[in-house]
């Protein structure tokens, strides 16, 4: 993916981020995700029925890059199932630790693509997936 | 003024993270590599020359630093790991035997974490309450403020002198008088203020004072905590062990020694406080009162130049200490400290451990310049060429 368009990706969705939205809905789970050696700090509201993510929004404060991720992981998760959500879970982690990942299914996510090289950046494009991991365990209890 | 002491300004950096720490001259580096290399043994242990020449040097600090805050004897200096575990033994060691259930604890919601949850916590085991000063349109403490939060049940008042996001400098000895008429205590966190102004404790009259030789070029972990005679000698230790005993015996037979070697219990951080001596000189040798000045004239020129930008709000545009707090109107904080890195700018972006500022002030994190003597009018001009672009931002932020 071209420098330019990966840069107008993450500029679109840390300003104008996805379904940063409040929920007051018991049907959804929420789980926070922060990074300790930042102040990056995110709710994820987290709706599941019949094994599917049926809809996701976020509040909170967080950089660009982890704003972005958050916005751009929330679009690509809506409408899969928890197998199919872990398995994109996992490529886009492998993508950000430098290890084998595929593009498929990544859409916007490969605006990430270069992360690894900012050792101190990669946990801000992860934060959202610290909390969704999270979310998805406790639905599995 | 006087970059060329400094190692750290050879590098092509812009540092002005002061108020987190400071950069080390080379004197004071090289005193502590000194000790190692050349008398390197234990303090208070005096049985062979090189740990004599230890006892002097260390003890020599001790008068360096009375002097240096205008404490009237060496016994109301003991040192600590920093302004943290100062203020900790201030409130553990002596407030913890004070305070009964109703006594009013007065702070600011601006304080650093470090006066703040050692009473929140001391609170919570005696039942004594947290009042807060109310601030001004500044954020500022007025002394009308104080006069009013105070009651009587106000046991102690605890303030930082110069705060580390608003960078106001409170009037310490006024609020001291008022309060020492009300047999009310004084705690000041000297962290932001001791390293950029003249500090005189017994002209202020304050009881307790806390603060780390880090951000006066000295040394990480070491502090001081200065209490006035009387009140040391009431702390109790928090920390038994060695160097701090006469006898034991028996878990009723614990003889102790006195001030202040009762409150260094272990080997303490002899290359740190010999650091933090020769810090003390350095300062001195330049003068207090030049660095004010300098400092003053200085953030005067970084103030007049960013008021002119519109996409940024100065959070504290009328405090007077080096500290400048401010956002890039829609760009979050760290993004704009992400950016200004990848010029070599170092700034602090975030909550700066204050976070109960966020319920007066209303934003929860922001860029914090902060500056010491040795940044220049150039390095400002180029922090506010990168800032006045704002475009420029949102395309380098990532």
């Amino acid at each position: 993916m071209d420098a330019e368009i990966k840069r107008e990706i993450l500029l679109e969705n840390s300003q104008n981020p996805f379904h940063k939205e409040e929920i007051n809905d018991a049907k959804y789970i929420k789980v926070n995700s922060n990074n300790p050696n930042c102040i990056d700090n995110i709710d994820l509201n987290i709706l599941i029925e019949d094994g599917k993510i049926k809809d996701i929004k976020f509040i909170g404060e967080a950089c660009a890059i982890s704003t972005a991720s958050t916005s751009i992981m929330i679009k690509n998760l809506i409408g899969k199932t928890i197998a199919e959500a872990k398995t994109y879970i996992n490529n886009f982690s492998n993508m950000c630790n430098e290890e084998a990942y595929t593009e498929d299914n990544l859409n916007e996510a490969l605006a990430f693509q270069d992360i690894y090289k900012q050792n101190n950046r990669k946990n801000c494009a992860l934060l959202p997936y610290k909390g969704i991991i999270k979310a998805l365990e406790e639905y599995e209890k | 003024m006087h970059r060329e002491d400094f190692p750290m300004l050879k590098s092509d950096i812009i540092y002005l993270d002061n108020g987190a720490t400071s950069l080390k001259p080379q004197c004071v580096i090289a005193k502590q590599v000194d000790y190692y290399e050349n008398y390197s043994a234990n303090a208070h242990r005096g049985d062979y020359d090189i740990s004599y020449k230890v006892d002097l040097e260390y003890e020599n600090v001790r008068d360096l630093v009375k002097e240096f805050i205008g404490a009237k004897r060496k016994e109301e200096i003991v040192f600590t790991s920093g302004t943290t575990d100062s203020l900790n033994l201030i409130v553990n060691g002596f407030f913890s035997n004070l305070l009964e259930a109703g006594d009013e604890i007065l702070i600011t919601k601006t304080e650093h974490a470090s006066n703040v949850m050692p009473w929140f916590r001391i609170a919570g085991e005696t039942g004594a309450v947290i009042k807060y000063i109310p601030l001004d349109d500044n954020y500022f403490v007025t002394m009308e403020n104080v006069k009013k939060a105070i009651t009587p049940k106000t046991k102690v008042i605890s303030l930082a002198e110069i705060t580390n996001v608003i960078g106001d400098i409170r009037p310490i000895k006024e609020i001291t008088t008022y309060a020492h008429e009300r047999d009310i205590f004084v705690v000041v966190d000297g962290a932001q203020s001791i390293p950029h102004l003249k500090t005189n404790v017994s002209d202020t009259d304050i009881d307790f004072l806390a603060f780390s030789a880090h951000k006066m070029l000295g040394p990480t972990g070491v502090g001081v905590l200065y209490a006035k005679y009387e009140l040391m000698q009431n702390i109790e230790p928090v920390n038994l062990g060695g160097g701090m005993n006469e006898s034991f015996d028996s878990p009723d037979k614990m003889v102790l020694k006195e001030i202040p070697a009762r409150l260094e219990a272990g080997t303490p951080n002899i290359a740190g406080v010999i650091g933090l001596g020769e810090a003390i000189r350095y300062i001195n040798k330049i003068g207090m009162d030049e660095i004010s000045k300098y400092e003053k004239n200085l953030r005067s020129y970084l103030i007049e130049k960013l008021v002119k930008i519109p996409h940024i709000d100065i959070l504290n545009l009328e405090a007077d200490s080096g500290i400048v707090a401010f956002n890039v109107d829609g760009i979050f904080s760290e993004d704009v400290a992400y950016y200004l890195n990848k010029y070599g700018i170092c700034v602090r972006a975030g909550n700066h451990c204050a976070k109960l500022t966020k319920d007066v002030v209303g934003v929860t994190n922001s860029v914090r310049v902060s500056l010491y003597f040795y940044n220049t009018e150039t390095e400002i001009d180029n922090l506010v060429e990168l800032l006045k672009d704002k475009d420029k931002i949102l395309k380098e932020m990532f």
